[in-house]
């Protein structure tokens, strides 16, 4: 048997409450980390990932707080993500009890951090988020360009949560973040996000085709259909979902059910 | 009641380890000295690390982490904590505990993905108290790039295929080893963890 495919519930967490959010944007209330963190886990999720969406210094106590909570309620591996800009910041939600930390905005803006984690605590616990956005190609840049269904594109870096468009050619930088040390990534597509209508396959594809260690494809899903399609086409090792399983009109053992009927390999 | 002594040995999330035993019944020490080892019922050697980092850590307590595996003290290695039972490592210089012939070796990179993170399947080779009520095929989860090639086959309780067939759990006596992470393998890993703490009182 090969490696399973790993399904990821994504909770994004505003002071210590778990949120959804459209677009990166108007978070609406879904519940408290670790009731959900305890739902999920009995309901067969892989591992999870918590992403505080505005996480910042003074809020620091309130993150360490549900870490400890959430290690304590489950006993499958979690990642915690957002305002994490330094070896103590990581320090201090592994230490509460997280497998993983997920670096987005900070590493884009300063990459060796991405090293320094990898140095400090393995390059297994250090998780490179990407948050990315097509753009039409423009014959003068040399970017990238991937042939779409949609014409011609590069996959741009954006940061602080999608408000900054960065210049940066989210393939060049997944391979040189992978060299730097990431041991995965988090990939999500901007245009994707909170869509329903899939993940974008040929960015997963893409950066899963580029670097050597494991993809979550995150943004656009809304049915079970679109983890296999992710998981095949897309040749992502994880996927990551919110909204599908968050109001429960598709719980995981429903969509494990179906990967697994599909021949994909999951664990039941 | 049983007690459990987690030797940290730097870095790691002991944390998990910790809740995880505690939900078996047991209750856990953490212990950074060769004192708190020597008292121990049963000692658990967790996961995160380098192997030659670590070894230095671990030097001052060698001979007593030796002399309690002589005795009969139950030990449990998890992930790193499994390959530093071993000789030597493709990781780094140095010599592990050495309780075991064997060397510890990379994961081929050129035909998967390494790490090899995530849920695999069990093999089972032999039974061991370990693993009872565990059933072939049982996924558990895995977090290395490593993993421990023994010299002897007859330690070796489970293998695991990824890029190629690997032991991935190990059961000799009264030590014990596991190159996943029963701490973080759901339902499965709490039976082993179970397991281990019915081995301490028995």
């Amino acid at each position: 048997m090969p490696l399973a495919k790993r399904i990821i519930p994504c909770l994004d967490v505003d002071h210590g409450q778990v949120v959804k959010c459209i677009n990166f944007q108007n978070p609406k209330s879904a519940g408290a980390p670790t009731e959900m963190a305890k739902r999920y886990s009995d309901d067969g999720a892989d591992e999870l990932v918590f992403l505080d969406i505005i996480a910042s210094s003074e809020k620091r106590d309130i993150m360490r707080k549900y870490v400890q909570d959430v290690a304590k309620t489950i006993n499958i591996p979690f990642t915690v993500g957002g305002g994490i800009r330094s070896v103590s910041d990581a320090r201090l939600i592994l230490c509460s009890g997280a497998d993983k930390v997920s670096v987005n905005t900070a590493a884009v803006e300063n990459p060796n951090l991405i090293t320094e984690l990898a140095d400090a605590f393995g390059r297994q616990c250090v998780v490179c988020a990407i948050d990315v956005k097509r753009n039409p190609n423009t014959p003068t840049n040399a970017k990238n360009t991937v042939k779409t269904t949609e014409g011609t594109v590069w996959f741009e870096v954006v940061t602080y949560g999608g408000r900054k468009p960065t210049g940066i050619d989210a393939l060049t930088w997944a391979t040189n973040a992978e060299k730097l040390g990431a041991g995965e990534f988090l990939i999500t597509s901007m245009d994707k996000d909170g869509t329903k209508d899939g993940y974008d396959l040929e960015l997963t594809r893409n950066i899963s085709e580029r670097v050597n260690v494991p993809i979550i494809a995150s943004g656009g899903a809304g049915e079970p259909k679109h983890l296999y399609d992710v998981f095949t086409e897309g040749k992502a090792d994880a996927a990551l979902a919110a909204s599908i399983f968050h109001y429960n009109n598709c719980p995981i053992p429903k969509v494990k059910d179906y990967l697994h009927k599909m021949g994909v390999t999951i664990r039941q | 009641m049983a007690n459990t002594t987690i030797f940290d040995y730097g870095a790691g999330n002991l944390l998990s380890l910790k809740t995880a035993l505690e939900k078996t019944g047991l209750t856990t020490t953490i212990a950074t000295t060769k004192e708190d080892l020597t008292q121990a019922d049963a000692i658990a050697l967790p996961g995160v690390g380098n192997f030659t980092a670590s070894l230095e850590k671990l030097a001052p307590v060698k001979e007593t982490l030796h002399t309690k595996a002589k005795e009969g003290t139950p030990i449990l290695g998890i992930c790193l904590g499994l390959q530093l039972f071993f000789q030597t490592s493709q990781e780094g210089p140095g010599e592990g505990l050495a309780l075991f012939k064997g060397e510890v070796k990379q994961l081929p990179t050129t035909t998967v993905k390494v790490p090899h993170m995530g849920w695999n399947t069990l093999n089972i080779k032999k039974p061991t108290e370990l693993l009872e009520d565990i059933t072939e095929g049982t996924y558990v989860y895995f977090v290395h790039s490593l993993y421990p090639n023994p010299e002897d086959p007859t330690i070796v309780a489970t293998q695991t295929h990824y890029g190629q067939t690997f032991t991935s759990a190990i059961a000799q006596k009264n030590i014990y080893g596991t190159q996943f992470h029963p701490e973080k393998s759901g339902e499965a890993g709490i039976q082993i963890l179970k397991n281990f703490a019915k081995i301490i009182v028995r």
